[in-house]
């Protein structure tokens, strides 16, 4: 494809002082003042943000396996609406991405719908079963030059398999994402364990089973010196866990989810399964908490852990919903509500939350599609215009996805992306896909 | 009234004492008499839904319901659609299109008869007959009505309930019902069978039976499942029978008019011992029958002219 030649006028780069932009061969060729447009098609962008292209570190596509739910194609185009240019996909699909093959199909999906970079996640355990290690380096020397390795979805509890994991990935510069979830702590578990658990009688969750699996894991990548990524990062004492690692040097790297972020357990209390998601919404006092850490970057990154379902696996009884909910096309408005119109965190930080450092753990940041890149002449040309004056309603019906379990349903939130630009090809326009 | 019974904390206290007012005239109106039949719900349609087993429950909830004239119709999960996968919403649906004016949910999942009243499916009022670890609000009516027969107006009265108040939905319910009819509530059970946070519930809790026997008015034995000492709930069923079960020499610490209930089913040796279950204080025979006629009162309550209620009326416009 031969992108065409855009001139984006009056874009405030990363918040600041409007600029122009002018996209040329897939880069930023020219930034400033005043630009003179030429042949150039012109996007009006006063008092939008132009941000770098958004990169979600955090994804289930769904794809091979459950394409009722999700497919790359619908997943991508759900990304794109939501400013990322980016997304990781996690391993969980039917066949698991455990092979390079299943890792090369998801890739070259992803190059074929093009609405965004997709980067498939690789199992660390065989099927997820976590009994021994998927060929990871066949995975980072495939086509998908896989460097995040997760069982997403299920924790790798066997220290001595994680500890090997997180050994073994040092040969290609990976690092394991590890879902933090001690299993015999969270046998059926159904909500975040506390006061309003035990009233509502589902079984608890409990802080204790995510932080105790952190903490090990922390001393165990300090132990072997390898990289470590912390998945959704739900509570409190995890937040004081990866600061006091941060505080050591430790190459920790840790993610919140935007739901995580706003939404608490009270909305359990309804009932209604799109509020069931894992880990578990928590109380008002680690929203609290995970706005700290991500705002003084103890928390590196936002993620989405965009996890479609059917309706019918949502609409059921509590116990037997599944879990998990859309986030792709929320993430940015979520963000700027809890973040941004609340002073925590500038324009040029959510830029790096969710744009510079997850392309940086993903190790994306560099080469040929690169992402995460900074805003700036000869780079890629991946960036997000958002208009954070409008408020919209959420719909999920107006999704892209397929699923429509969105927890923002009804709900009233600042921003909307614009325009979406993918190496100077627009993926989004005027808030619709292209 | 209330529109739905989903919860002991849906009722005032004047929903309460009103619920056990009623309930002792239906007691009045059926005790004794060779026909106990009603003609209060003639024309209406009660669905006993019950997905969990649970004979003496649905038993207690169709005889109320036929002694009110009801159409009564079981719909279990075994050998209905139920179990070939068919979901509470298609299940509600289809109770909808019957014409079902009334429905009593049991399920294994806390919260599904929430759903059912909440989510709009079914236009029923839906009475939870006991869901998953969360509630089992006529069974709390029920133990309070007994208490009440033989106690008088529980207002300062003291309850202790003794079991797996984790697992357990009777303690919920009761806790929250037996407070707001005014009366004093401890838990005794060993830390693991209490769930996190129990210290903000409004009840005393006791780690240990016999200081708190000698004050009891009444006392409440709820049933504790062997296998849970297989996941480390307690050592032994002799343990746990040593320190929490109601034996002879604790019930000799109970003063002369304290009465003793349990929900059942007993574990005979287990939490209870059987010259106690038998004895005359025990009221648990009494707890099934008193069942019948709370579940009347509150069938009546809640069906009778539903369709004219201002409240109703009121519901419908929301």
């Amino acid at each position: 494809m031969s992108p065409q030649t855009v001139l984006v006028k009056g874009a405030r780069v990363l918040g600041g002082e409007p600029a122009d932009l002018l996209l040329r061969d897939g880069v930023i060729a020219e930034l400033g003042q005043s630009i003179d447009a030429g042949d150039a098609r012109v996007v009006q962008a006063d008092g939008l943000v132009a941000l770098p292209g958004l990169v979600d570190l955090h994804t289930h596509l769904r794809e091979p396996g459950r394409e009722d739910a999700e497919t790359v194609d619908t997943g991508t185009r759900a990304a794109a609406l939501g400013g990322f240019t980016a997304v990781h996909a996690m391993a969980n699909t039917d066949p698991v991405a455990d092979t390079a093959g299943v890792v090369e199909q998801v890739w070259r999906l992803g190059r074929e719908a093009g609405h965004a970079d997709v980067r498939p996640v690789g199992a660390v355990t065989v099927g997820l079963a976590g009994e021994r290690l998927a060929e990871l380096g066949a995975m980072a020397d495939s086509a998908a030059n896989v460097r995040v390795f997760s069982d997403d979805g299920r924790c790798v509890d066997d220290a001595i398999l994680m500890r090997r994991a997180l050994e073994y990935v040092k040969a290609f510069d990976g690092v394991v994402a590890q879902h933090a979830q001690e299993p015999r702590l969270t046998e059926g578990a159904q909500m975040n364990e506390g006061e309003l658990s035990g009233r509502l009688g589902l079984r608890g969750w409990p802080s204790v089973a995510e932080e105790a699996i952190i903490a090990r894991d922390v001393l165990l990548a300090a132990h072997v010196g390898s990289r470590l990524h912390i998945c959704h990062l739900s509570t409190r004492g995890s937040a004081e866990i990866v600061r006091l690692a941060k505080a050591r040097g430790l190459p920790v790297t840790a993610e919140v989810t935007p739901h995580h972020l706003l939404l608490t357990e009270e909305l359990v209390a309804t009932y209604d399964a799109r509020y069931k998601v894992n880990p578990p919404l928590r109380t008002a006092d680690d929203v609290a908490a995970v706005r700290e850490g991500l705002a003084d970057g103890t928390i590196d990154i936002v993620a989405t852990d965009h996890a479609p379902h059917p309706v019918e696996d949502k609409e059921c009884e509590w116990d037997a919903a599944a879990f998990g909910m859309l986030g792709l096309e929320t993430a940015l408005s979520v963000v700027q509500h809890t973040m941004v119109d609340t002073g925590l965190l500038s324009w040029s930080d959510v830029a790096d939350r969710m744009s510079f450092a997850p392309a940086r753990i993903g190790r994306c940041d560099a080469g040929t599609a690169a992402q995460g890149r900074p805003l700036a002449v000869g780079e890629p040309a991946n960036i997000t215009l958002v208009d954070p004056s409008v408020s919209r309603t959420v719909d999920p019906w107006q999704s892209a996805s397929l699923s429509r379990n969105s927890p923002y349903e009804g709900m009233k939130l600042p921003g909307q992306v614009v325009a979406t630009f993918l190496r100077g090809r627009p993926t989004v326009e005027d808030g619709a896909l292209t | 009234m209330i529109r739905h019974l989903l919860s002991a904390a849906d009722l005032s206290r004047s929903d309460a004492t009103l619920l056990l007012d009623t309930t002792e005239e239906m007691l009045r109106l059926t005790e004794g008499r060779s026909v106990k039949k009603l003609p209060t719900l003639r024309g209406r349609t009660v669905v006993n839904l019950f997905f969990e087993d649970s004979t003496r429950t649905r038993t207690s909830f169709e005889l109320a319901a036929k002694r009110l004239s009801a159409d009564v119709i079981n719909f279990s999960a075994k050998g209905s659609s139920v179990s070939k996968g068919e979901s509470l919403k298609d299940t509600a649906l289809t109770l909808a299109a019957m014409g079902a004016d009334g429905v009593v949910v049991r399920h294994s999942a806390s919260g599904a008869p929430y759903r059912l009243a909440s989510s709009g499916w079914i236009d029923a009022r839906v009475l939870n007959a006991g869901d998953g670890t969360h509630e089992h609000p006529t069974q709390a009516l029920l133990d309070a009505f007994t208490m009440r027969r033989h106690l008088g107006d529980l207002d300062g009265r003291k309850i202790v309930i003794v079991g797996d108040v984790l697992h357990g939905r009777v303690a919920r319910s009761n806790v929250i019902l037996l407070n707001t009819l005014g009366a004093r509530v401890t838990l005794v059970a060993p830390p693991t069978l209490l769930p996190l946070g129990v210290e903000n519930w409004p009840c005393d809790v006791s780690y240990h039976l016999d200081p708190v026997l000698p004050d009891a008015d009444a006392v409440m034995m709820l049933r504790v499942q062997r296998e849970r000492m297989n996941a480390a709930f307690f050592p032994s069923a002799r343990e746990y029978s040593r320190r929490y079960g109601l034996d002879a020499r604790r019930f000799g610490l109970l003063s002369d008019e304290a009465i003793v209930l349990h929900p059942g089913p007993m574990n005979r040796g287990m939490e209870i011992t059987a010259d106690v279950a038998d004895s005359e204080r025990s009221v648990i025979v009494e707890q099934v029958s008193n069942g019948v006629c709370v579940r009347m009162a509150a069938l009546y309550l809640m069906l009778a002219g539903a369709d004219e209620t201002a409240d109703d009326v009121h519901e419908g416009a929301a």
